[in-house]
């Protein structure tokens, strides 16, 4: 009789055992899903603002036609992206960020640009995505981080593989600009 | 493991003044526990708009102040915050911030108009992602019950004592049994210290508790900017300030960045501050060689040579880098003077003044009361629509 109610025991503590893990690893995999989510929004928010931003500076700019193509271009390589892998995407991303940094770096000649109502209020926006898309993409690996050392540590990935979670893939930026610092220089 | 001292310390409060006055000590734990329950329904429920129309705090939106609401949302998913909070701006020059609401669904941030001046994006954000971080650790409850708790305790030493001085102590004692009277003054000594000393330990705690949160704010923000550095200038500012915050008072001092009541050279370790010293928390970040938790409790071990602050459970051992570029930097940065005028343009709005911008480049700010169709500048006595 004894050894009946001990492994009744047992099962029970196994099952409430499985139910906690499986239950953490769903809320981490949404958690990561989300996190994607909001990495695309900010991605789609940037591609919206790119051509108010080349159009309003274009008047200003004469002498800059390379930059301001290569963000266009940069862009539209970017947008053609979207539905690619995490990797290709990342790349296509990072010559974006690149490009824009060299354009808003090249901006600091330009002084009725920068008394530019319009121009002030784009570069904000233009700023805070750029921020926002780090931020989202620095939460999105931190939460794939989490996600996969679970579905790799004992004990939750013996739930992992019975329940067939999959480690997720980071966003890493490829391009090794992004990672420099933007060079000013102010002599002339 | 402080905040069930804390009531453990009211309920021993309780149990001496029951068995001091109605020789029962289980009256007094019961209206120790009724006085606690009501008061923390109260903060619960109304804690978050009582503190906001205290500090008399305004509403802004998106379109009010694009800069802090970008910030605000960058904070809110680095941290990954479900919901955005809301947006407040005290009209106020000293430098302080605060972040309130019950849980992370229903937050609000404010600031002064004071600080939104004074600092620049990457300190804006450094502050910002302390506060986020009281949300998102969900301290601003915490520290409400802590603060309620010790309301009580202070509430119940206090009506507690003036009965003992005022209620007649001797007539009322008079009736019962001489064999009881050495346990008598037992329980009256006992019921007379803890009146005194549970207000005060109960203070120090709660002093305690917040001094940790604050710390653990700190190294969530670095953990979120991945630049300790913005908060630590930040903080460099704040402490070079001594502007008391007026609308503060003691009981919703804790959740602000800074103590609002600090005084010029406030003495390092204080034991009675709700807030650890400002030059401290600069130093520790300061040195962090990482933006981690775990390089924050580094940090805070080479400034104290103690134990570290951050809760074992939390720190993980995976290296986080420091940002190495921040591509807002000086480009693009409003000057203070251009932050100030912007800031005094959102005051002057959310109060609904009307602001006509003259040709001659004077501002007039028309206000509400104000019926006439036409207003003329005093500058250069061109006529303008109202």
């Amino acid at each position: 009789m004894v050894a009946v109610y001990v492994i009744i025991g047992v099962v029970v503590v196994l099952l409430i055992t499985f139910w906690i893990l499986y239950n953490g690893l769903v809320r981490l995999r949404n958690q990561v899903k989300n996190a994607w989510a909001q990495i695309d929004v900010q991605l789609k928010r940037r591609h919206d603002l790119i051509p108010n931003l080349v159009e309003t500076v274009k008047g200003y700019m004469k002498h800059e036609r390379e930059t301001l193509e290569a963000v266009t271009k940069a862009r539209n390589i970017a947008q053609q992206l979207t539905s690619a892998g995490a990797g290709e995407r990342a790349k296509a991303e990072g010559e974006l960020s690149s490009a824009l940094a060299r354009l808003l770096a090249v901006v600091e000649r330009y002084p009725d640009l920068k008394a530019n109502q319009n121009f002030l209020a784009l570069q904000e926006e233009l700023t805070s995505t750029e921020n926002k898309i780090s931020f989202s993409r620095q939460f999105y690996n931190d939460s794939v981080l989490r996600l996969n050392n679970k579905t790799q540590m004992f004990p939750s990935n013996v739930v992992a593989s019975m329940t067939g979670f999959k480690a997720g893939e980071f966003f890493e930026v490829t391009v090794a600009a992004e990672r420099e610092p933007v060079k000013v220089s102010f002599t002339e | 493991m402080l905040t069930i001292g804390m009531g453990a310390l009211l309920i021993l409060l309780g149990y001496f003044l029951g068995l001091y006055f109605f020789d029962r000590a289980i009256a007094g734990l019961v209206i120790a526990i009724l006085v606690w329950a009501v008061l923390s329904l109260i903060a619960y429920f109304q804690g978050d708009s009582i503190l906001l129309s205290m500090s008399r705090a305004k509403k802004i939106g998106r379109d009010d102040h694009p800069r802090l609401y970008n910030v605000v949302e960058e904070m809110k998913i680095a941290s990954g915050l479900e919901k955005m909070p809301d947006i407040y701006i005290i009209d106020d020059p000293a430098l302080n911030a605060f972040a309130t609401g019950r849980d992370p669904n229903r937050a609000s941030v404010a600031i002064t108009s004071g600080l939104l001046q004074k600092l620049n994006r990457d300190e804006l954000q450094g502050v910002i992602g302390h506060e986020i971080s009281h949300i998102k650790n969900r301290d601003v409850l915490l520290m409400a019950m802590c603060s309620v708790l010790l309301g009580t305790i202070v509430l119940l030493a206090w009506y507690g004592s003036r009965f003992l001085i005022f209620g007649g102590a001797g007539s009322r004692r008079s009736s019962s049994s001489g064999g009881g009277g050495g346990a008598q003054i037992i329980i009256l000594v006992v019921a007379l210290v803890l009146m005194i000393l549970a207000p005060i330990m109960a203070q120090l705690i709660y002093f305690a508790i917040s001094r940790k949160r604050e710390y653990l704010a700190d190294a969530s923000s670095a953990l979120y900017t991945r630049y300790p550095e913005g908060l630590a200038s930040a903080l460099e500012k704040l402490g070079a300030s001594t502007g008391q915050l007026k609308s503060a008072n003691k009981a919703t001092a804790p959740m602000y960045i800074i103590n609002p009541f600090r005084k010029k050279g406030m003495k390092a370790s204080d034991l009675s501050s709700t807030h650890p010293p400002i030059s401290e928390r600069i130093r520790i970040l300061r040195a962090m060689a990482g933006a981690s938790f775990n390089d924050y409790d580094q940090a805070y071990r080479q400034v104290h040579r103690g134990e570290g602050v951050i809760p074992a459970a939390s720190i993980a051992t995976e290296t986080v880098p420091l940002a190495t570029v921040k591509l807002e930097g000086e480009a693009g940065e409003p000057s203070e003077i251009q932050r100030a005028r912007e800031t005094s343009d959102v005051m002057w709005r959310l109060s609904n003044y009307t602001t006509i911008t003259c040709d001659c480049g004077a501002k007039l700010r028309v206000p509400p009361k104000f019926k006439e169709p036409r207003i003329k500048c005093p500058h250069c006595g061109k006529t303008h629509q109202v």
